[in-house]
């Protein structure tokens, strides 16, 4: 076990959220401790955002035409989904929740299967243990003591992997939160807790759900390293996360990094935000673009060709074309299923009333 | 064979489940070195490390959750709620988590995970430390939910729970921790997802589970004394529920009582006098009667035992079975001039 962190400034967040490229797409001198990405890997994560914005516009797309039965956009947060699952090693999990679709594309999860959840043909379409992925969580911050409790099984087999979970402003007011963090710093596992601060939990705005100088502030009571970072800037985001997924792994323990981004789209296409916000200040975020900021920095630093931007999007447009053709196929349900993993095997109630639909089933079709 | 009671009986099968599977943990609130507030882990963490048994924060649903990571990392963690109606801090992620997990991946995640809860009265204890909570559990599919009666029982129950690929809410009837008898660790005893008939008779059917088969028994002794024969079924296992035992049984006595500490309303017993009408209706001489809880926040110590069932509310039931004495009574006339 830990000793008891002795140095309170050591765990404190920056004063100002980490940024390395301004709204214009300027770099501004690389702030203290944190090391630019490689050209490389902003130039992938470039590819993979524009990808996931097009992915997260198909999907709300999809919602109008009665294929998706809700789609929580992920839209204007794409430098958090794709440094989430950039900073990861395939074998490192992620723990994900309802809105955070574009950070599975970006993991190569296949899109089809992650939508199961959001098509209604089941809860969850991907193998977890396969793509190192939890089920995205739609109960707030309940995942991220799961994300604490298998981080605690990769120290204890003295595995150098690392878990990310992904959580919300709102999931923050959440008592399994505070649990979570409570357990990673106890128990020193290695994980790290990204919230993605944008402003609003459905209709709540961040003033009327803490008043915390900012949630990064809330690792520190824990016991917790925190920072803060500007959660439209790609380069930031990543180099943060690099910072936080490489002190969990080297068994620094639990980090917590807040990314402050902005939900461009309603809560779901369910939602009407114009109930609870300005126009103007959706506006003034729209200047804050985290893919056209990434685009400016890389293109001025010779990375990203006129001729990357075209390929990129056209690669995006097929990659959504493809996705849309899939998806416009009726699913396949099988409601036999329904009893096959209630229990690692039916009871025998259960198979009987499996029995029961069947004939029901068989009844109708005959 | 040795002779353990309850408490020690549970703490020898966590004993050998940690001996026999790396892979088990042991963790909770106090049951590191103090061995937990009823002593069901004494010794452990001195015997195994504090690597397979260990005191957690003092927050049960991060208990619960903590241990539904690790067993989705690979282990088997078996974790203890300190008392039942401390449990409920964790109720979001034993229902909307342990339960489904496993369902909600097309059975691609297992959770071998057991929540141990001591539970239910009698032991004097102040309020939030008596609730009778089964039926929480039971409602919710995807949950096996255990109640052992008896030392040999407990053991033989622990380890079979922590064998299973299902998580298991295991509930400790904590009036019965001080109960002693020889206990056999050769597990041939009643399967997993079986009821057990601990007395036969051939007049009527007393059905109990933890807690109260103990005061079924008693009554079952008392009514002998007044010529009624009783069979006792100890349910063991309530989720899944062990139809054919106790309808098998209910058939061939034709009564049937259910007793159980909980409140009666939508209690445990409304569900198995239900299943016994669907089930035995054409054998039954008698409507199926529970003898339960008052539907009342559990009483304070002083109070508590008007408020559990006992031997003569027991007693009472089984004489309002509509014996065919009472019923030729009736017929004479003194009902039907009234």
């Amino acid at each position: 076990m830990a000793a008891q962190p002795q140095n309170v400034t050591g765990l404190l967040p920056a004063g100002e959220p980490v940024r390395f490229v301004a709204e214009d797409g300027t770099a501004g001198p690389p702030p203290p401790g944190y090391t630019e990405p490689s050209p490389e890997r902003l130039r992938e994560a470039y590819r993979r955002m524009v990808l996931g914005r097009r992915f997260d516009t198909q999907a709300t797309a999809l919602t109008k035409q009665g294929r998706l039965a809700v789609y929580p956009s992920a839209a204007g947060q794409e430098a958090c989904q794709i440094a989430a699952a950039l900073a990861l090693r395939d074998d490192d999990w992620l723990f994900p929740t309802y809105r955070d679709s574009m950070a599975l594309v970006a993991r190569g999860l296949d899109p089809v299967q992650l939508m199961e959840l959001l098509r209604g043909t089941w809860h969850c379409g991907y193998d977890p243990h396969a793509t190192f992925t939890a089920p995205q969580c739609t109960p707030l911050a309940t995942q991220t003591l799961h994300a604490a409790g298998l981080a605690d099984a990769i120290r204890r087999r003295g595995e150098e992997r690392v878990v990310l979970a992904l959580i919300g402003d709102g999931g923050t007011s959440e008592g399994d939160f505070h649990e979570a963090l409570n357990f990673a710093a106890v128990f020193h596992v290695p994980v790290v807790f990204f919230v993605q601060n944008n402003g609003f939990a459905i209709s709540v705005p961040l003033a009327k759900q803490t008043r915390a100088p900012a949630l990064a502030y809330k690792g520190v009571g824990y016991g917790v390293a925190s920072e803060q970072v500007d959660g439209n800037d790609l380069v930031a985001v990543l180099s943060v996360l690099d910072h936080a997924v490489a002190h969990a792994r080297r068994g620094g323990g639990p980090f917590l990094v807040e990314a402050h981004t902005y939900r461009m789209d309603a809560h779901t296409n369910a939602d009407d935000a114009t109930r609870y916000r300005d126009a103007a200040e959706v506006e003034r975020w729209r200047a804050a673009d985290p893919v056209r900021r990434l685009e400016t920095h890389l293109r001025e630093r010779g990375v990203l060709t006129e001729e990357d931007v075209a390929a990129d999007a056209a690669a995006a447009e097929e990659f959504a074309a493809g996705f849309r053709a899939r998806m416009n196929a009726e699913p396949e349900v099988d409601p036999l299923g329904l009893f096959a993993h209630v229990y690692a095997e039916p009871t025998r109630q259960l198979a009987a009333q499996r029995e029961t639909l069947r004939a029901e089933l068989a009844a109708q079709e005959g | 064979m040795e002779q353990l009671t309850m408490a020690q009986a549970l703490n020898s099968a966590l004993r050998d489940a940690l001996k026999d599977d790396g892979r088990v943990l042991v963790s909770g609130e106090d049951v590191g070195p103090l061995g937990g507030v009823f002593r069901v882990t004494d010794g452990l963490t001195h015997d195994f490390g504090e690597d397979r048994c260990f005191d957690t924060p003092l927050a049960e649903s991060g208990i619960v959750g903590h241990a539904v990571g690790l067993a989705m990392g690979g282990f088997r963690p078996v974790v203890e709620m300190q008392f039942d109606a401390f449990a409920y801090p964790a109720f979001e992620q034993i229902t909307s988590h342990v339960a489904k997990l496993r369902n909600r991946t097309r059975g691609r995640v297992e959770l071998p995970m057991v929540i141990r809860i001591p539970y239910a009265g009698g032991i004097g204890g102040v309020e939030h430390h008596c609730d009778s909570s089964e039926v929480y559990y039971t409602h919710t599919p995807g949950l096996r939910v255990v109640t052992p009666a008896t030392p040999q029982d407990a053991y033989d129950l622990l380890r079979d729970a922590i064998e299973s690929p299902d998580p298991v809410v295991f509930l400790e009837p904590k009036c019965r921790y001080w109960a002693r008898e020889p206990v056999s660790f050769d597990r041939t005893g009643t399967p997993f997802d079986r009821a057990a008939i601990r007395r036969r008779g051939t007049d009527i059917t007393l059905i109990a589970y933890g807690p109260m088969v103990a005061t079924a028994l008693a009554a079952a002794e008392a009514a002998a004394e007044e010529g009624r024969d009783v069979e006792v079924v100890d349910l063991r296992t309530l989720s899944p529920v062990d139809d054919e035992t106790i309808a098998e049984s209910v058939r061939r006595t034709g009564r049937a009582v259910v007793v159980h500490e909980a409140a009666g309303f939508c209690g445990y017993g409304a569900e198995i006098a239900a299943r016994v009408s669907e089930q035995c209706f054409h054998h039954l001489e008698a409507p199926v009667l529970r003898v339960t809880g008052f539907d009342i926040p559990y009483a304070p110590p002083k109070l508590e035992s008007s408020h559990l069932p006992n031997v003569d509310r027991i007693l009472d039931a089984i004489d309002r079975l509509q014996w065919d004495d009472q019923v030729t009574l009736a017929a004479q006339g003194s009902v039907r001039d009234a």
